[in-house]
């Protein structure tokens, strides 16, 4: 791009990137603030409290969890729709939508009402893994759009059939024809739902578990200056995941690029 | 004994009957076009013969053994797209290799079977590309190869060259015939356009709303069209509605033309007689009637590079001739002219034939 932006476009940015950094350079200055001048301590502190490592790590199994289970339901689903039923997708679009109407809050009763004691198992309710399922119906909006996207953008019917003709199965095509021409969606769609589970607080706090979100919470209720330093050390993982998916998507001759050049 | 066969084949979707009744035979190493304009069956037709699609009645048998129920991926057969088919996350040669992949053919069996196989439609040096990196042509050429690759029992093309270019449609047509007679493979051959039918197909099979009109060599169906529909689909016809006069004779508007065709039908009797653009004869006719012939007015002058089409309002009718360039010059237009045909030229169908007509499918063979 060899086109020079307008003056006008620079002053946009400029806002943008304000409203941006300046509240971040603002947690940055009180994250290093001490008794006395500046320094490192909060994040000393953070990163000693051994919490910190186990409420990370928690989440962290949560979102991969999460990401698993959804990709396992919505691929095939998203795939099927498209090759079969086509006529079904407003249904399912508008289905995936309802955990944006419905408030996770409402979710998180009724789960915990569904799964009350007589109905599951003691080791699935004491355990966080109670909050995939709630996570995973959570997750749908974003996975099903980022999916239905890029099942869009190849021809589900040609690739399937042509598979077939040559001999293919079912698992075979899904495995190594759709998912490599989807990945790009997929990956998008795992991004989200990283995102979300990193940073979901109320069915957890709701139904009294200790996750990653209830631990920030937690920390900035209690001390000041160490909070500061947890928002920007998460901040920090964020984009280095991010970053990671990133690269991931970018491998050549994978997903991104050959559905990006029909 | 036909290699592959479509027997009674009827295909019904919804209220929608895409196939009436379809039975043709195909011999060891034959090629067959199924021609037809949209709507008529013939795509529906070649899914069924991949698996695609299951039909409401009838069979499928390749080579004596019934596959109306056996799934698209256990039917070894070859299969050509229209477009879009080739898999975008794979180059060429991975592409071409996926079949072999899928049969779990050794490594090193495989890696010679694509050499050989990209060297046979020409894109050696292509095998590392991905199919947004080919061309239209290119793609299509690949996905013959892949389709040839798992050395299929039967090849089946659905339209393959009609989203290509008109000179590369050409060049690869005469391609896929090429390779077809080298490797002696049945091929199935599905497409809209009577020229690529016509020119590159052992036998052509015309169908119109799910039924067979004629089935034949490429000379036949264009020579004696057995209805009013092939005759007016294949090529360009005029056509002349008539009386059968004397023997041999047939009355057009206020005139007696001489038909061969037309030896032995009963006096009287409604026809429809056809000629051919390239067997209509144009000279001037200054004076008055010209007997045996039309008399009417040049319309028009269609320039089509080695001959000039001449419209000609004769009667009721508008005639095509097709005229050397230099000989239709001298026809201007509005000029008066008399149009002829040798007798052997016109072909006469009855004109009181049921709509529903066509001839056994099995004709001709």
């Amino acid at each position: 791009m060899t086109r020079r932006m307008p003056r006008s476009g620079w002053v946009w940015l400029g806002i943008g990137a304000a409203y941006f950094f300046i509240p971040l350079a603002a947690t940055l200055e009180f994250s290093l603030k001490e008794a006395s001048g500046y320094g490192f301590s909060s994040y000393r502190q953070i990163l000693e409290d051994p919490e910190f490592r186990d409420l990370l790590w928690v989440s962290f199994k949560l979102s991969v969890e999460t990401i698993v289970l959804s990709v396992l339901i919505m691929v095939p689903g998203v795939y099927c729709v498209h090759l079969s039923y086509p006529r079904v997708r407003p249904v399912v679009e508008f289905l995936s939508v309802l955990p944006f109407v419905v408030p996770p809050i409402i979710l998180v009763i009724g789960l915990l009402d569904f799964y009350n004691v007589d109905r599951a198992p003691r080791w699935f309710i004491e355990n966080p893994w109670f909050l995939v399922p709630g996570y995973v119906v959570l997750s749908f909006p974003f996975m099903f759009r980022a999916l239905d996207v890029s099942f869009r953008s190849i021809d589900v019917h040609t690739l399937t059939e042509a598979s077939h003709s040559l001999g293919a199965g079912w698992t075979t095509t899904l495995l190594r024809v759709i998912l490599p021409n989807i990945a790009a969606g997929a990956l998008a769609g795992a991004f989200l739902t990283f995102a979300l589970v990193m940073g979901e607080f109320t069915m957890a706090h709701i139904a009294l578990f200790n996750t990653f979100p209830t631990y920030i919470n937690y920390i900035g209720q209690t001390q000041a200056n160490p909070a500061a330093a947890l928002t920007i050390i998460s901040f920090g993982l964020t984009w280095l995941a991010l970053l990671g998916i990133l690269l991931v998507g970018r491998r050549p001759g994978r997903g991104v690029a050959p559905v990006a050049g029909r | 004994m036909p290699y592959l066969e479509l027997q009674r084949l009827h295909k019904e979707f919804g209220d929608f009957t895409a196939i009436e009744e379809l039975d043709i035979a195909l011999e060891t190493a034959e090629f067959l076009s199924l021609l037809g304009p949209s709507g008529c069956g013939k795509t529906t037709a070649l899914r069924i013969v991949a698996g695609f699609e299951t039909p409401t009645s009838g069979r499928v048998v390749v080579d004596g053994n019934d596959v109306t129920n056996v799934p698209a991926n256990r039917r070894d057969m070859g299969m050509v797209f229209q477009a879009y088919s080739l898999f975008p996350n794979m180059t060429a040669e991975g592409n071409v290799e996926f079949g072999l992949r899928v049969r779990r053919q050794s490594g090193v069996a495989r890696r010679r079977r694509v050499e050989e196989l990209l060297e046979l439609v020409g894109l050696s040096g292509a095998a590392k590309r991905y199919p947004h990196q080919l061309s239209g042509g290119m793609q299509q050429r690949v996905a013959l190869a892949r389709a040839l690759a798992i050395e299929p029992r039967v090849l089946l093309l659905d339209e393959p060259l009609s989203a290509l270019d008109a000179k590369v449609r050409v060049q690869l047509r005469e391609e896929i015939r090429r390779l077809q007679t080298q490797l002696g493979i049945t091929t199935l051959y599905v497409t809209h356009d009577q020229e690529e039918a016509l020119s590159i197909s052992d036998r052509v099979a015309v169908l119109s709303h799910g039924q067979i009109e004629q089935i034949g060599a490429p000379a036949d169906i264009y020579n004696e069209p057995g209805t009013p529909f092939v005759a007016e689909f294949i090529g360009t016809m005029n056509r002349l509605e008539g009386a059968v006069a004397d023997d041999a004779y047939v009355q057009v508007g206020g005139t007696i033309l001489p038909v061969a065709d037309a030896r032995g039908l009963p006096r009287g009797e409604k026809v429809l007689v056809l000629v051919r653009p390239e067997t209509l004869q144009l000279e001037r006719a200054d004076g008055g009637a010209a007997s045996g012939a039309l008399v009417g007015e040049v319309l028009a002058h269609i320039f089509l590079g080695p001959i000039t089409r001449v419209k000609v309002m004769a009667g009721d009718h508008e005639l095509s001739a097709d005229l050397p360039g230099p000989r239709a010059a001298e026809l201007p237009i509005g000029s008066r002219v008399a149009a002829r045909f040798p007798a052997e030229a016109g072909r006469v169908l009855g004109l009181s034939e049921p709509a529903a007509f066509s001839e056994p499918a099995t004709a001709g063979q």
